[in-house]
């Protein structure tokens, strides 16, 4: 199949112009007969359904968590992007745009990079209008600060809840259509299946969490929001719960998954306590824009922090990356802890972290500017550890925290399959092989308010779907298909949890395919993994029955889809000889250690096809770069 | 050190309740709560029992999905902290700990610690919103905001929603809740044109989902994990009550059939 991006053409300014004048409308009155499925409830899922059901559309929103509210966008800490130029610093469209296809190392479309810094604008715009509490000057302008990537400050923030409160005005948005009448939502239900009939995505196949009933959702158009997949890697700062069983099974029913290796390992993490530890934190990259990273100089220094002079500290970033220094791109800090921790530089009891330390801060600005800025995560930092980081560094360490890879996207953000939409961290579109900080709530919103709308009205007016309901074949069989994945593991009654072989599973993909990779770690990877998974079918144990509340049976679930998308992910590792972003292949480095890209033979998109029973195939969308021509990214 | 749990196990609404004793040698201070309940369940699907059904997603105190009764109180022994954020180092060696589900009638119980909080969805469909489609804004900083307004309007706004007050509450009330989201939404000029219709439609949404007036009793706040003021109350009050006082939500003009006669008075 011929992969075909569908980028409009004309210079890129006026690429989306074009693109919506061409979008083929459905009248006011029309809009209440089309029924639009949304499944997730997130920055991307919220804004998409609640824009649907202004615009008229019958919109269905199931997600799993009780309330929309819960989507793990609310976890996010630092803030959103925006080309404002508010600070009057050069910012602009173009260099948004520029800084993203740089960032994402050259391995985005340009088109669409270009259509998001454009639509960043609006974004604010209309989150200032719903009552989103972005942080003010005193003179009651809206105030903003800097992220890595990036030499201006373009960043907007809620204090350090901004995804918390961008969330909240799309949720308030979307219950304000519940109230309409025009949106139904339907909490504590898992999408377990896609049903695709007549080459068209026509629903879905979910379970009613609390009843355990298998249920199925007819519709004219399908959009999957439903988050990245990080955590497969089983300790990451994702939530809990956030999986990737909806991509997966729309994957297995004909959507090409794209770039699946490129995932994102932040730097700043509060490092790995512990044998039960169930979770990662995240310390956000904002605290980068005052605290200094650094490490000792001598490998296996004993001495505490406040023992070891200016002299025999190593600020590592400030050392390598003069110009952009600590606010280096979080795939080049993260890996340049990585470094210093195997030279055996690294700190606290495990020896896998690097100081993050404000003392020049405090002192320059005094404790009280400080608490403003990042009071609730010094709290939050003070909590888990039980240190005080006002007195002493705060010792972080990176950890998986986003994935660029996801379901292949057009630029209507229509997947390979006709009818099913792909938005927020679920595609793959905008970032490339590393995304820059406060992007993706950037992306998510763009893609639900501002484009999935217009793109998924358009492709109902052409397609029309015909009417359809779930007595169709491919609604019994979908349902068929997931009872019997059901009762396979309900059958197994084995002597292991499912978490103990996700645990499993996540250690070997960290060690293999982490924060750098190699030819036979990979190779090790893919054979092993396939055997854990022959292991986990045969010794798993779910108590319990499917017809209740039964959160085995949830993990269970997510946990078989994670071994074939694991297994996925190694093999696309492995197919990418070269190094870009987030994707460091040892083999292929500069003689001073940092990536090395290959852009005649990678610069493409990696789309994977399924195909049961048989080794996944690879189909490649070339990248063409016009505007931002590829450059060794440095940020020295 | 050693922690042994007293936990709520109720397999259904309509099912008998009780306490399940439940004791861990494997408890270290540095585990949160949420982390021993993960071990004692690892344990429990070892043995082939069902393990204990409690909601967290999180996992850092910012979604609002974890909660329940520790010893009697909402989210545990700490101030400023939901029940994913409680360590085990607030605790001391040999400790046994209650853990129940938050208790009122709008939040009828699913199992075990698990609750249906669902009528705080439904107070914010009420209006708890700014009218705003997706296109209809200005550009964002033709709007001006005080910072100590754009400051009390986060303060309010930081609610995750979690229910806490709501079982803390002597009466179940969700004032506490509600005055939140009528505060930030209240001292914002882009909420100012729905103050009063949002104040009326919250405040009557409440009172329909079964929840209890507030008598001032003060428990919520201490309750709540993002240490929500109980001013928003007073400025939930002082909106329904300036709603009522404007006529905001009386009735329409009675429709009259034409040819109706005159009414005697
Ligand atoms: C700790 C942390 C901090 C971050 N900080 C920032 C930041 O400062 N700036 C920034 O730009 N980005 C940040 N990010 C990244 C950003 O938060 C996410 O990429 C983004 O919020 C994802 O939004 P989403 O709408 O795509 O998905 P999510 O918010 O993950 O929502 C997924 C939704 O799908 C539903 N769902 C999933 N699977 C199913 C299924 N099978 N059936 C039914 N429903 C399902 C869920 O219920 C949920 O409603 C951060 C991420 C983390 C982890
Ligand atoms: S006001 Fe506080 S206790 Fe009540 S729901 Fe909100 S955060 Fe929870
Ligand atoms: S799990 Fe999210 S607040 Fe506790």
């Amino acid at each position: 199949m011929h992969l075909d991006g569908k980028i409009p053409g004309g210079p890129l300014p006026q690429k989306w112009e074009r693109r919506k004048f061409e979008y083929a409308l459905v009248s006011p009155a029309n809009r209440r007969k089309y029924r639009v499925l949304v499944v997730g409830s997130g920055l991307a899922g919220a804004s998409a359904a609640a824009t649907l059901g202004e615009l008229g559309y019958r919109v269905e929103c199931v997600f799993f968590h009780d309330s929309p509210r819960r989507a793990h966008s609310i976890a996010a800490q630092g803030g959103i992007n925006a080309a404002k130029n508010y600070q009057n610093d050069g910012d602009s469209v173009q260099r948004l745009f520029q800084d993203t296809v740089k960032g994402g190392d050259y391995r985005a479309r340009e088109g669409n990079v270009y259509r998001l810094a454009e639509v960043s604008l609006r974004i604010i715009d209309h989150c200032v209008a719903q009552g989103v509490p972005f942080a003010r000057e005193y003179g009651g302008k809206l105030a903003n600060r800097s992220f890595g990537g990036a030499q201006v400050s373009r960043t907007f923030y809620a204090r350090g809840q901004t995804g918390q409160q961008l969330l909240l005005g799309a949720y308030q948005a979307l219950l304000r259509q519940v109230h309409a009448g025009t949106v139904r939502i339907a909490p504590r239900t898992e999408m377990l299946d896609l049903v695709v009939a007549n080459g068209k995505a026509r629903g879905i196949v979910a379970r009613d969490l609390v009843t355990g009933e298998i249920r199925t959702f007819v519709a004219d158009a399908v959009v999957l929001a439903t988050g990245g997949y990080g955590n497969a890697y089983y300790l990451s700062t994702y939530a809990r719960n956030s999986n990737a069983t909806a991509i997966w099974r729309a994957h297995r029913r004909g959507a090409y998954l794209a770039n699946p290796c490129f995932t994102q390992i932040h730097p700043t993490c509060i490092p790995v306590s512990g044998e039960h530890q169930s979770k990662l934190t995240l310390m956000s990259e904002s605290l980068r824009n005052d605290g200094r990273i650094w490490v000792p100089l001598r490998a296996g220094d004993e001495r505490s922090p406040e023992q070891i002079p200016e002299a025999e500290r190593d600020y590592y970033l400030e050392r390598r990356y003069p110009s952009y220094g600590n606010l280096s791109p979080r795939d080049v800090a993260s890996r340049a802890a990585k470094a210093v921790c195997d030279e055996g530089r690294g700190v606290g009891p495990t020896r896998l972290g690097v100081y993050l330390d404000f003392a020049d801060a405090i002192r320059r600005l005094g404790a009280d500017v400080i608490a403003e800025r990042y009071g609730n995560l010094f709290a939050m930092y003070a909590e888990i550890t039980g240190e005080d980081p006002y007195r002493t560094p705060m010792r972080i360490y990176p950890a998986i925290h986003y994935t660029m890879g996801g379901l292949w996207v057009d630029y209507d953000l229509m997947s390979t399959i006709d009818g099913l939409f792909v938005l927020g961290e679920a595609n793959f579109s905008d970032h490339g092989a590393n995304r820059l900080g406060a992007s993706a709530l950037m992306q998510g919103l763009a893609d639900g308010y501002f484009i999935a709308p217009l793109a998924v009205g358009s492709y109902l007016a052409r397609a029309k779907p015909p009417a359809i309901d779930d007595a169709h074949p491919a609604f019994a069989e979908a349902r068929k298909d997931t009872l019997a994945r059901i009762e396979r593991l309900l059958a197994a009654r084995g002597k292991r949890s499912a978490s103990s072989f996700h645990r499993e599973l996540g250690k070997l993909l960290w060690d293999t395919c982490g924060m750098s990779r190699n030819r036979a770690g990979l190779e090790r990877a893919l054979t092993q993994i396939p055997e854990l998974r022959e292991r986990f079918y045969r010794d798993v144990l779910v108590p319990g029955q499917g017809e209740s509340l039964n959160r085995e049976l949830e993990t269970a679930g997510r946990v078989a889809d994670y071994f074939e998308l694991g297994e996925l992910i190694c093999r696309d590792a492995l197919q990418r000889e070269e190094s870009c972003g987030g994707h460091f292949r040892e083999e292929y480095q500069t003689p001073d250690g940092e990536a090395l890209r290959d852009d005649e033979h990678f610069a493409y998109v990696a789309a994977w096809e399924w195909r049961e029973g048989e080794s996944p195939v690879l189909h490649k969308e070339p990248l063409v770069f016009e505007a931002a021509p590829p450059m060794q990214r440095s940020y020295k | 050190m050693r922690i042994a749990l007293e936990v709520w196990r109720q397999r259904g609404p309509g099912e008998p309740g009780r306490f399940v004793r439940y004791e861990s040698t494997q408890a270290s201070p540095d585990m949160s709560l949420l982390e021993l309940l993960d071990v004692v369940n690892e344990g429990l699907v070892q043995k082939g029992e069902e393990p204990i059904a409690f909601d967290s997603d999180c996992r850092e105190g910012i979604c609002g999905t974890c909660g329940f009764m520790v010893n009697g109180l909402a989210h545990g022994p700490l101030q400023g902290a939901a029940t994913c954020q409680v360590y085990l180092r607030s605790f001391r060696d040999g400790d046994t700990l209650f853990l129940e589900p938050f208790r009122a009638k709008a939040f009828p119980l699913i199992k075990d610690l698990v609750i249906n909080r669902s009528a705080l969805d439904r107070i914010i469909a009420a209006g708890g919103y700014v009218s705003v489609n997706t296109g209809n804004a200005p550009e964002a900083n033709t709007s001006t905001i005080r910072k100590d307004r754009a400051e009390e309007a986060m303060d309010a706004a930081a609610c995750i929603a979690c229910g806490a007050c709501v079982a803390a509450c002597p009466n179940a009330s969700a004032a506490l809740f509600t005055g939140a989201k009528i505060t930030h939404l209240g001292k914002l000029p882009e909420g100012e044109p729905e103050r009063a219709r949002r104040a009326l439609r919250m405040v009557q949404a409440a009172a329909a989902e079964a929840f209890g007036h507030c008598t001032f009793a003060g428990e919520c706040e201490t309750a709540c994990p993002k240490s929500i003021p109980l001013q928003v109350i007073t400025q939930m009050n002082h909106d329904y009550l300036a709603a009522r006082l404007s006529g905001e939500g009386r009735a329409q003009p009675r429709h009259i059939e034409p040819g109706t006669p005159k009414r005697r008075r």
